[in-house]
């Protein structure tokens, strides 16, 4: 009921600089994106190829190291760079696909949930309480144990535990989408149910959606390697950031190179996707829009 | 000639509080029992303070929310009887306008595309025509027809006021139901939409039912006007004569309290006590009785009933038995 | 001496999109225990203007020119530690929305004891006791329960009511109310316009009372001022705004109001919309909408000057 309340002038963009953590963010995301579709083109090496007799040879920039092994060689002689290469593709890969797997569960039923409300959206929660009980780990474990390890399997598995968190957000936001006036206006003038959650409810509930992709696709990149790292994702000989880890786990007092630079890959790939989804989500607050 | 709409004993309960597993639910009766009629070509007003039960009962004649008791007749038809595909076909012609113009458009979607969209899902018009009906239907409400390539963040509320109202006429209704149109609005802005709602009401032959908290807007818009307090109608009747000669004392206390800008118009000062009850916890008796400056024992125990006092003016007050 | 004397107050806002000149040169004063009304739509600058007082304009926006002396003292010269003093215990200011100035985690008598506490000093007991007389005073019906409840607890009108106790607890000269009925039905408004009438009154308290509505200006104002674009059109006692207002913009308001005299019939509005603050137009803000401009209105600013006795108006065209 209030009329004109006090309305400060609107505060539009009070910084200036374009944001540090979007170029960031974007900047490094681009990079590694690029290399890893590009990865066979820019790959010095064949990331399987074993050469034995430049085993564990470490970075160039020390002793011992080799120019044409940049970040050195592994405990079969594979060239180090190449393999974070090509396993830049399966990580971004993997999660990304995942991640479009788990949203379009995740957000179908979370719109479900939220816009018909009653026995559905009761349903659907359990099974959301369901999924966040059990640890996601050893969902997985159970799933691949089940279906034998392979990467469709992995993104299977990850996809469909990591739905629940798209299902929360876009149920709570469409809880509240759904009683604003526009929504009942657009029901006034002969929007069906289908129709009205389409057009009406679903673009509104994209910016969440966004975001809750964003900081999930970093997620994905941890969750497959650990899963790698469990042994449980995608199989040797294909490189993976998780499984170089675990091989390297045993060479950290000796050859640090091994594990350190898929650990400093996943680190930088998950800082970027972070800071991306941090400030995709300040720049799309409604509450900037007017 | 029938009435254009006729309500009767129209109610909705909500219940609230208690979660799945508790036991404890109350009921809310929003809106208890009311009955009126609108014919076609009048404005009747429907004023109240919050928790009254007047913007639910907008939305429960036009059925947006369904009712839990009552009849509602509009053009003749039973709108409880209506199969879903029928009740969708006569949406068409009984639309809503709403308060708040901030959040009453999709703030993803282009004014054009709004005001066009009910033409297309009635397949009303094909695609250049429709273009065609909504530049006419901007200019019939003061736009300029360029306006139909914005988005909604891009307006004015007074100009964002007049789109909703743009889309509520794109089917031709009958019927408007205006829901505060212009409680949001600053003074200036509301007499311009106020105005435009008078001229497309003589222009298009429109009906309304104008609900607003604000008493001198609903009695400058409407021929008639009925004050609703807690869920119920406590009057009803010809404009000037709610004005004049109210006949119930939430209606006088209403009067007198809303502020008028003119200092030679005081009225008689009859500010109702205490605070607008509850919904939760309605009083016994008359409903307005707490409050009331001339309640006397039978207010506290009997529910007044709505009584003819002239002129299709009726209020519900135990005051008009005693003469 | 006027207990409140704002002169020449210039508030502006810093955005990306240029300088937002809010408040553009206002000037007025209060005195003792009289009632002044600020009255304008949105954005017109009042709320700026109240906030400039009592110097919590929120950033980017900062008082750029201008003096607001109370009882002499220029309020802009005073330090961080001064000016806390000067809030509460000689401004108090009540807001539109009592849920949002409440703090919802603390009872309202514990508020209110804190307020007195935070300007006498004394003893919680004393202080509890005082909160208690103060809701009592309002006329909160049984204070001494009330006072252990939270602001959720209460309705609409009691909690404005709690925060006119908190206002005026520490007793201050001047109450500066934003829109203190607006949110409430009107019914409830009619009770909280009768309190702050009566308790005015009593105290002697001058109150500015910053509005959009003309008609709680004729209940309570003794004198008002009509605010457009971040500038004062027109000053006068309020019988006299009512009886002959004299700026084009108060006449346009008043005339555009629904009065019983000529419903159903249409109402005269004014043309156009508010001004973009950000414009470094010369002249009149309000010539491009009104119906007497001519070529100086813009290119003049106009100044107020009294054309009756006490009641002044910025508009060289208006004929007197």
């Amino acid at each position: 009921m209030s009329v004109a309340a006090a309305t400060l002038p609107v505060v539009a963009r009070a910084r200036r600089r374009v944001s540090f953590r979007a170029v960031f963010g974007l900047g490094v995301l681009l990079v590694i994106g690029g290399s890893a579709v590009f990865a066979p083109q820019l790959a010095p090496w064949d990331p399987a190829r074993q050469m034995l007799l430049k085993r564990l040879r470490p970075p160039m920039w020390q002793e011992r190291g080799l120019r044409e092994h940049p970040l050195g060689t592994d405990h079969l002689g594979r060239d180090i760079l190449s393999r974070i290469l090509h396993g830049g593709r399966i990580s971004l890969g993997v999660g990304l696909t995942a991640v479009t797997l788990s949203a379009l569960i995740g957000v179908t039923l979370g719109l479900l949930a939220g816009f018909f409300g009653g026995r559905a959206d009761a349903f659907i929660m359990r099974i959301v309480d369901v999924f966040l009980a059990i640890p996601y780990i050893l969902l997985a474990m159970g799933v691949v144990f089940a279906l034998g390890p392979s990467l469709l399997n992995v993104i299977l598995v990850m996809g469909a535990t990591r739905w629940v968190q798209f299902a929360r957000i876009v149920r709570a936001d469409v809880l509240s989408i759904r009683e604003r006036e526009f929504v009942a206006g657009a029901r006034a003038r002969g929007n069906r149910p289908l129709r009205l959650l389409l057009r009406h409810v679903l673009p509104n509930a994209l910016t969440p959606i966004i975001v809750v992709a964003t900081l999930e696709l970093a997620f994905m990149i941890i969750y497959e390697s650990a899963l790698s790292f469990l042994g449980l994702g995608v199989q040797p000989p294909t490189p993976t950031w998780g499984w170089m880890l675990a091989d390297g786990r045993n060479y950290v007092a000796t050859a640090w190179w091994l594990a350190t630079f898929p650990g400093l890959a996943i680190m930088l790939t998950v800082l970027a996707v972070n800071l991306l989804g941090d400030w995709l989500r300040d720049t799309l607050d409604p509450r900037l829009k007017v | 000639m029938a009435p254009l709409v006729e309500v009767q004993g129209l109610e909705k309960r909500f219940s609230v509080g208690g979660a799945w597993l508790s036991g404890r639910r109350r009921v809310i009766h929003a809106v208890d029992g009311v009955s009126f009629t609108i014919e076609r070509g009048e404005v009747l007003g429907l004023v109240g303070e919050s928790g009254c039960g007047k913007t639910t009962t907008g939305r429960l004649i036009l059925r947006l929310i369904e009712p839990s008791a009552g009849r509602i007749r509009f053009e003749g038809h039973d709108l409880m009887a209506l199969s879903p595909p029928r009740l969708w076909a006569t949406r068409q012609r009984m639309q809503i306008v709403f308060q708040d113009p901030f959040a009453s458009l999709n703030p993803r979607m282009r004014v054009g595309s709004i005001i066009a969209e009910p033409l297309a899902i009635y397949e009303r018009a094909g695609a250049t025509e429709r273009r065609r009906q909504v530049s006419e239907l901007l200019d019939v409400v003061g736009l300029d027809p360029a306006f139909a390539e914005r988005y909604p963040h891009e307006l004015s509320g007074g100009q964002r006021q007049r789109i909703g109202i743009a889309a509520a006429l794109a089917l031709r209704p009958s019927l408007i139901v205006a829901d505060e149109p212009v409680s949001a609005l600053d003074v200036s802005v509301q007499a311009q939409v106020l105005n435009l709602l008078m001229d497309l009401r003589r222009r298009f032959g429109l009906t309304y039912l104008f609900i607003s908290h604000d008493l001198h807007v609903v009695l400058h818009m409407s021929d008639r006007v009925a004050v609703m307090y807690l869920g119920e109608i406590v009057e009803i009747g010809p404009r000037d004569a709610l004005y004049h000669a109210p006949r119930h004392p939430y209606t006088q206390g209403l009067l007198s309290a809303a502020p008028v800008a003119d200092p030679t118009l005081r009225r008689e000062r009859i500010v109702p006590k205490g605070e607008v009850a509850s919904p939760l916890a309605v009083p016994s008796g008359c409903r307005f009785h707490p409050r009331c400056p001339f309640v006397f024992a039978r207010c506290r125990v009997e529910r007044p009933r709505l009584r003819k006092l002239g002129a299709g003016h009726e209020a519900a007050c135990h005051l008009n038995d005693r003469a | 001496m006027a207990l409140l004397s704002v002169e020449g107050l210039r508030t502006h806002f810093a955005t990306s999109a240029g300088a937002v000149r809010a408040v553009d040169g206002v000037s007025f004063a209060i005195a003792r225990g009289e009632v002044l009304g600020l009255v304008g739509e949105s954005g017109c600058g009042k709320s700026v203007t109240s906030l400039s007082i009592m110097r919590l304009v929120p950033p980017p926006g900062r008082i750029v020119a201008g003096r607001i002396r109370l009882e002499g003292d220029n309020l802009l010269d005073k330090d961080a530690e001064a000016m806390r003093r000067v809030r509460g215990a000689r401004i108090a200011m009540v807001f539109q929305e009592p849920m949002t100035s409440l703090n919802p985690v603390f009872t309202i008598g514990d508020q209110i004891a804190a307020a007195v506490l935070a300007h006498e000093g004394g003893r919680r007991r004393a202080a509890w006791d005082r909160a208690v007389e103060m809701l009592d005073h309002v006329q909160m019906p049984s204070p001494g329960e009330r006072a252990r409840d939270y602001p959720h607890q209460l309705s609409g009108g009691l909690r404005q009511r709690a925060m006119i106790a908190l206002a005026l607890a520490p007793g201050p000269q001047l109450l500066i109310a934003d829109e203190p009925t607006t949110a409430l039905d009107v019914t409830i408004q009619a009770q909280i316009l009768d309190l702050l009438r009566r308790l005015q009154a009593e105290r002697g308290m001058a109150v500015l009372l910053i509005t959009h509505d003309l008609g709680v200006v004729a209940e309570l104002c003794h004198r008002v001022a009509i605010i457009y674009a971040g500038r004062i059109v027109e000053m006068a006692p309020v019988a006299r705004i009512f009886e002959e207002p004299l700026h084009p913009y108060t006449r346009g308001l008043l005339r555009c109001l629904p009065h019983p005299s000529r419903f159903g019939q249409p109402l005269s509005s004014i043309e156009g919309a508010p001004p973009d603050l950000r414009g470094a137009d010369a002249g009149c803000r309000f010539a491009p909408r009104c119906p007497l401009a001519i070529a100086s209105c813009r290119r003049d600013e106009p100044v107020l000057a009294e054309r009756r006795p006490g009641h002044f108006v910025a508009c060289p065209v208006v004929s007197v």
